[in-house]
């Protein structure tokens, strides 16, 4: 369900990155600390869909809870979009912005 | 309230739950599910492709608790950020409806083919036992998280909550209903993710 929006989404994207953005520069997944979400929760999420180590992924939860928000992906803006589109699948709070340094 | 999830050799979780835990269970599922709102079926007659490329809403909804569940993809720094965010949700949002309106629906499938089986008349504890696929534990995990999301924001959750007033509220508080059911639900959680954890 998600194939044609996407397609439509990259043209726009390219349109504006034409404009206004650097290409070369990355994009990041960002997960914003929010009162709910169980710190096991997160971790689970981050082990289940990003793969990562069971101490990664705890550092990154604490990251989050004591930074206020953390960068868990970075890559392509489409890439990004998927992400954050699995982070809100799991309920947690995330955006994507361009990693301007 | 004391059941929580305990992990399956081979795969799957159990859960010893009582008539009236399955009952509130279903209850909040229901009422999730009436918060997130009805899928896009095609219409009879109409191109059933047609709602493959139907488009979601641009606008984030107002409702606080669904704003939760649906939030903004982008930042709102600037026109450019929210437009963004208007794209991505155009193009997302039906998606992400439908897989929480999938996952609160596997909980009350769930629920209710324990009721199929007249497990209640059964003497002794008065409970039973639920019994949880793989899959179904994720769908589990997902709907009890969306609830937890939903109360959550309805009683105003914050950080500094954590052992706060709102846990120490007196009985004739018309809160204490709420928050009893989101330490619950809270505590069922905690459980699930364990026996998921890879």
């Amino acid at each position: 369900m998600s194939v044609a929006p996407i397609e439509i989404e990259r043209t726009e994207s390219a349109q504006e990155n034409q404009a206004v953005v650097e290409p070369d520069v990355p994009w990041v997944t960002l997960v914003h600390n929010d009162p709910v979400n169980l710190m096991s929760y997160v971790t689970y999420v981050f082990q289940a869909y990003f793969g990562y180590s069971k101490d990664k992924a705890h550092k990154l939860m604490l990251d989050v809870h004591h930074k206020g928000r953390a960068v868990v992906s970075s890559g392509t803006r489409e890439e990004m979009e998927r992400d954050v589109q699995a982070m809100h699948g799991y309920g947690l709070w995330a955006t994507l912005s361009q990693d301007r340094g | 309230m004391s059941g929580h999830f305990e992990a399956l050799p081979g795969g799957g979780a159990a859960v010893a739950l009582d008539e009236v835990e399955v009952s509130i269970l279903r209850s909040l599922a229901v009422q999730l599910l009436e918060l997130i709102g009805p899928g896009d079926e095609p219409v009879e007659g109409e191109d059933p492709l047609a709602a493959l490329f139907a488009e979601g809403p641009s606008e984030a909804p107002s409702d606080p608790a669904l704003k939760r569940l649906f939030p903004d993809a982008y930042g709102d720094e600037d026109e450019e950020l929210r437009a963004a965010a208007a794209d991505f949700r155009r193009f997302t949002e039906n998606d992400l409806r439908a897989r929480k309106r999938g996952d609160a629906l596997a909980v009350i499938r769930s629920l209710d083919s324990l009721d199929s089986l007249d497990t209640f008349s059964s003497p002794g504890e008065g409970g039973v036992v639920l019994k949880l696929t793989a899959d179904e534990s994720r769908a589990w995990l997902g709907a009890l998280n969306d609830l937890r999301l939903t109360i959550g924001t309805r009683l105003e959750v914050t950080d500094e909550d954590e052992g706060g007033e709102l846990y120490r509220l007196p009985d004739s508080d018309p809160r204490k209903p709420m928050v009893m059911a989101y330490l619950w639900l809270g505590a069922l959680q905690e459980s699930l993710v364990e026996t998921l954890m890879p």
